[in-house]
């Protein structure tokens, strides 16, 4: 089972987790991954904008990297879009598998690329205005992780 | 019908407005000379893609845009 998709208002993973679940009977392990906006920093809000030729295409090729490179039974991948306040989630990562190492790793695959190479460009509102954000040198390490070889 | 020339993220900032409306047919050239001196600057940087008709050129100077085409000018990504 795979549900990939862009959210434009708040969720509640849970809703989300629980039908995901169900939906892989037979399962051997689920990994979910959720992440939210920090509430630090003095950040009112975050905005997410996407472009949307390429932001839920690039998603779903993703997708299909995972389901190459792990052994999975289902995938849910759910990104917010718009403004985000501190504390509401803004992704959600789970993923359904025989085996708990696929489960858990593919949930790190997916938000390792999520984090660095997807269609997205956010802007952070502080109190004074809006600055936009870069991905930190160590999203770009976690990424470069995956790079390396591995059987396939 | 024109092409759509689109802002994405900083560069719609730079710009001073998310998309404007340019002549078909539009190279690499034409854009350059059609966005604001702003956004032109940080056009050739390797780190600003382009996309026409939805897919990421891999090379920006062979941009060729026709009638009704949509081209998104792409900076850095901040990931999700």
């Amino acid at each position: 089972m795979r549900d990939i998709r862009l959210i434009d208002r708040p969720f509640i993973p849970g809703t989300l987790i629980d039908p995901f679940t169900q939906a892989n009977p037979g399962l051997g392990g689920v990994c979910t991954f959720v992440g939210e906006v920090r509430a630090e920093g003095g950040v009112e809000a975050l905005e997410l904008t996407h472009y949307e030729p390429l932001t839920l295409p690039g998603m779903n090729a993703l997708a299909d990297r995972a389901c190459a490179r792990f052994d999975l039974m289902g995938l849910l991948m759910v990104h917010r879009i718009g403004m985000i306040r501190p504390g509401e989630p803004i992704v959600c990562v789970s993923a359904a598998a025989r085996h708990r190492r696929d489960a858990i790793d593919t949930v790190d695959f997916v938000m390792d690329h999520l984090k660095s190479a997807a269609w997205f460009w956010k802007r952070e509102k502080r109190a004074n205005g809006w600055h936009w954000i870069e991905p930190r040198a160590e999203d770009h390490a976690d990424l470069a992780r995956w790079k390396m070889p591995h059987p396939e | 019908m024109p092409v759509r020339v689109l802002f994405l993220g900083q560069l719609a900032d730079l710009a001073g407005t998310g998309e404007i409306s340019v002549p078909a047919p539009l190279d690499w050239d034409g854009l350059l000379r059609s966005v604001p001196a702003a956004v032109a600057e940080r056009l050739p940087a390797e780190t600003v893609k382009l996309a026409c008709a939805g897919q990421v050129l891999a090379d920006k100077i062979s941009l060729c845009a026709m009638d009704g085409d949509e081209v998104a000018l792409l900076p850095p990504v901040s990931g999700g």
